[in-house]
């Protein structure tokens, strides 16, 4: 087993949380893990990416080569894009709708959409929209989470179990929110593949 | 056994707090920040009392590191690489007069520059001082480096610089720990004064001393588990690869090396196993993260006798970190790329936050510049530096900690008015309060906003030394009472700013500006932890 994820979106998002629960979970099934985030000054409003890497066996590179991501997570439109050229020929793009506009020269998003209906695999889903249907609006990330649960090649009940060790300290009120979220984007991101 | 998931800062963290570290000096800077806020909030070193407390600047964190150690306690100084620069001369130093308690420097360099100014090599300062250095390649040698370092500073007598990267101390992988030690206990070097007491005469013996260890150091590089020579029957190509260069290696060979190939992760070069390879391969390819240090060794200045490639012959690119893939273009591997970036995808750069005081501040300081043709704005390091890019576009210069009320003062003693410093409060007491003493001792006409948001943000909200103190440590130092004006960045209080920067810049002399209201984001941070 061997899986390498890009992670993207912008400084504040929460992608950092995304490979928080990930990476305690593949810990948990005794995975081999990597993962390179980006701190300091990117994380004010701008792009930001990590790389994700799971495996059974050890893993050399902190960073996936190009061509060689299995799975983009996006929770901004734009920024899965700006990561593709890391995206294997069949590797899936799972990301959000909607765009995080905080340049003045963001692109029209019939342009962003068109580009991204030129991909043969992606899931594109409104996890604002689903957040807020299931009453968890500050879970986001975590719907996000759920939609690419599927292609993790980790077990549904693993991840649920990675967002109780990592937001416990928060509370069970926070807990039982985020795997609300988590369901919630599973279930749309099932629908849509 | 039980691995945990640490960022390269953690590892290194939680090895010396294993070791029975004592203190930890350091100043935040990317990608060093982690290492001490890990053990600030550390169980252990909160129930040990080891001291964690953020140090003005990187010289009184290197300078008070080594007074712990030479009062006989393990201690750990981080910085990021320019850093190193500011803490240049203790370092120096500290390597002629040697240690105690086992001390490991840390310098966290920044190769593509992520988050700084230069991506200056520090491995240049562990061959500078003369001291051992370690370079990991992942997190547990990361751990265990500093675990047994402490150990062998001790044996040797000299501090370790542990040399990091980005790609390192930012990424996360899982580590088994070791038994946790006790402190050591407080103690004194029995020839503490002819060590310490750097005299000509006394500094001179200890040069010939340090120089005599270097054979030391390079037989415990030799010997060290850290470098390792892989034999591989293709002997027409030779590699050497250090710190995490290896892993980029490795990936490109995930059935086993074609080449031999000697990873280095300590210095000073191993050199009989270099021997070895050179001996053994036609040419040698040198991956090293990042100056061609260990290939303009080997090379020599004419490049005659050892066939080298690297950054230098432009096999490798001179500049910027290295990846799997310019690894893997030097090996003349193919790269499979299938999508490239459209071309509707936009830079997105990083941006003051909405509702940040700093975005007040240059809005009014932009407003009265208009009136003003010659006005230049020197800047510093940290989030108003942002203030460089759209909209705002306010600041002339950024160039080092500390470095803008020195160059406004520089500017008008060459004529330059209206000339503005623009500095941050904890910039400001790291390295801004002596260059203010100047000012004041020449009565320089100069405009200076020490733009307080009492924290430093840019590394996400550590304590700033002198908050609180600002206006008392300006009157300290000599400013006049009457031009210390406090004022608060909000869009209501514009015409009150504008008014007072304009008097301010006409008055001739001293003046010092302090907009304060606190960073937008430890206001959050607070406001969160205060609802639970």
């Amino acid at each position: 087993m061997k899986i390498d994820i890009i992670l993207s979106g912008v400084g504040g998002q929460g992608i950092l949380s995304i490979a928080a629960v990930i990476g305690e979970a593949a810990l948990k099934e005794g995975l081999y893990m990597k993962q390179a985030e980006v701190h300091g000054m990117s994380q004010r409003g701008g792009d930001v990416q990590s790389n994700l890497r799971l495996s059974n066996q050890p893993i050399s590179s902190d960073l996936i080569p190009r061509g060689q991501a299995d799975l983009i997570i996006s929770l901004e439109p734009m920024e899965g894009l700006r990561y593709l050229p890391y995206l294997k020929k069949d590797g899936w793009l799972v990301t959000n709708s909607q765009p995080f506009v905080n340049i003045p020269n963001y692109p029209e998003i019939d342009k962003i959409n068109a580009e991204l209906d030129k991909l043969p695999k992606k899931v594109v889903l409104d996890v604002e929209a689903i957040a807020k249907e299931v009453g968890s609006v500050r879970s986001t990330n975590i719907v996000m989470l759920g939609a690419a649960t599927p292609f993790l090649g980790i077990e549904y009940s693993k991840i649920e179990d990675g967002i109780r060790h990592i937001f416990g300290r928060k509370g069970e009120e926070v807990v039982n929110m985020n795997l609300k979220a988590l369901k919630a984007g599973f279930d749309v991101a099932q629908r849509l593949q | 056994m039980e691995k945990h998931l640490f960022l390269g800062d953690e590892a290194i963290a939680q090895a010396a707090i294993d070791a029975g570290l004592s203190g930890v000096y350091a100043y935040p800077g990317t990608p060093s920040t982690e290492i001490t806020e890990y053990i600030q909030s550390s169980p252990i070193a909160q129930e040990r009392g080891i001291h964690s407390k953020w140090s003005t600047n990187e010289k009184t964190a290197m300078e008070t590191a080594l007074g712990m150690s030479y009062a006989g306690k393990r201690t750990l100084c981080c910085m990021k690489h320019v850093g190193l620069n500011v803490a240049a001369d203790c370092f120096m130093n500290a390597a002629m007069s040697g240690i105690h308690g086992g001390m490991i420097i840390v310098t966290a360099d920044d190769p593509s520059m992520h988050s700084s100014q230069n991506e200056q090599d520090n491995r240049v300062y562990g061959n500078f001082a003369m001291i051992p250095m370690f370079e990991p390649s992942n997190q547990q040698e990361a751990y265990d480096m500093v675990y047994d370092g402490f150990e062998l500073s001790e044996k040797l007598g000299y501090p370790i610089l542990l040399r990091i990267t980005t790609r390192m101390a930012h990424s996360r992988s899982g580590v088994i720990r070791r038994p946790v030690k006790e402190e050591k206990a407080m103690s004194f070097p029995e020839d503490g004064r002819q060590r310490f007491v750097l005299l000509p005469a006394l500094a001179r013996q200890r040069y010939k001393i340090l120089l005599e260890a270097q054979t030391i150091f390079t037989e415990k590089s030799e010997n060290s588990g850290y470098n390792k020579y892989f034999d591989a029957p293709d002997k027409e190509l030779g590699i050497i690869a250090t710190g995490i260069a290896f892993n980029y290696l490795s990936e490109n060979y995930p059935e086993g090396f074609e080449y031999p190939v000697l990873k280095i992760s300590q210095y000073p070069l191993p050199k009989k196993q270099i021997e070895k390879l050179v001996d053994e391969c036609k040419e040698i390819l040198v991956l090293e993260e990042g100056f061609p240090i260990v290939e303009e060794q080997l090379r020599g200045l004419l490049g005659r006798e050892i066939k080298v490639h690297g950054r230098l012959d432009g096999t490798l690119q001179r500049d910027g970190e290295l990846t799997p893939d310019t690894v893997g273009k030097a090996l003349g591997k193919e790269i499979s790329d299938y999508y490239t970036i459209p071309e509707v995808v936009e830079q997105r750069p990083p941006a003051l936050c909405n509702g940040c005081g700093h975005r007040d501040v240059y809005d009014a300081l932009n407003d009265v510049l208009k009136e003003y043709k010659d006005a230049k704005v020197f800047s510093d390091i940290g989030c108003y530096t942002l203030g460089a890019l759209p909209p705002f576009r306010a600041i002339d210069t950024c160039i080092d900690m500390g470095a803008s009320i020195t160059m406004a003062k520089g500017a008008a003693d060459a004529g330059l008015f209206p000339s503005v410093s623009v500095i941050g409060d904890s910039t400001f007491t790291h390295s801004g309060m002596t260059g203010l003493l100047d000012c004041v001792n020449e009565e320089t006409n100069i405009t200076i906003i020490i733009s307080d948001n009492e924290t430093t943000a840019m590394t996400g909200g550590q304590d700033s030394a002198g908050t609180g103190r600002l206006e008392a440590i300006c009157e300290g130092i000599g400013v006049v009472p009457e031009h210390i004006r406090v004022m608060v960045p909000l869009k209501k209080n514009y015409e009150e700013m504008k008014q007072i920067i304009r008097e301010e810049i006409e008055y001739k002399g001293v003046s010092v500006l302090i907009p304060r209201r606190e960073c937008i984001q430890t206001l959050t941070k607070k406001k969160k932890a205060s609802k639970k």
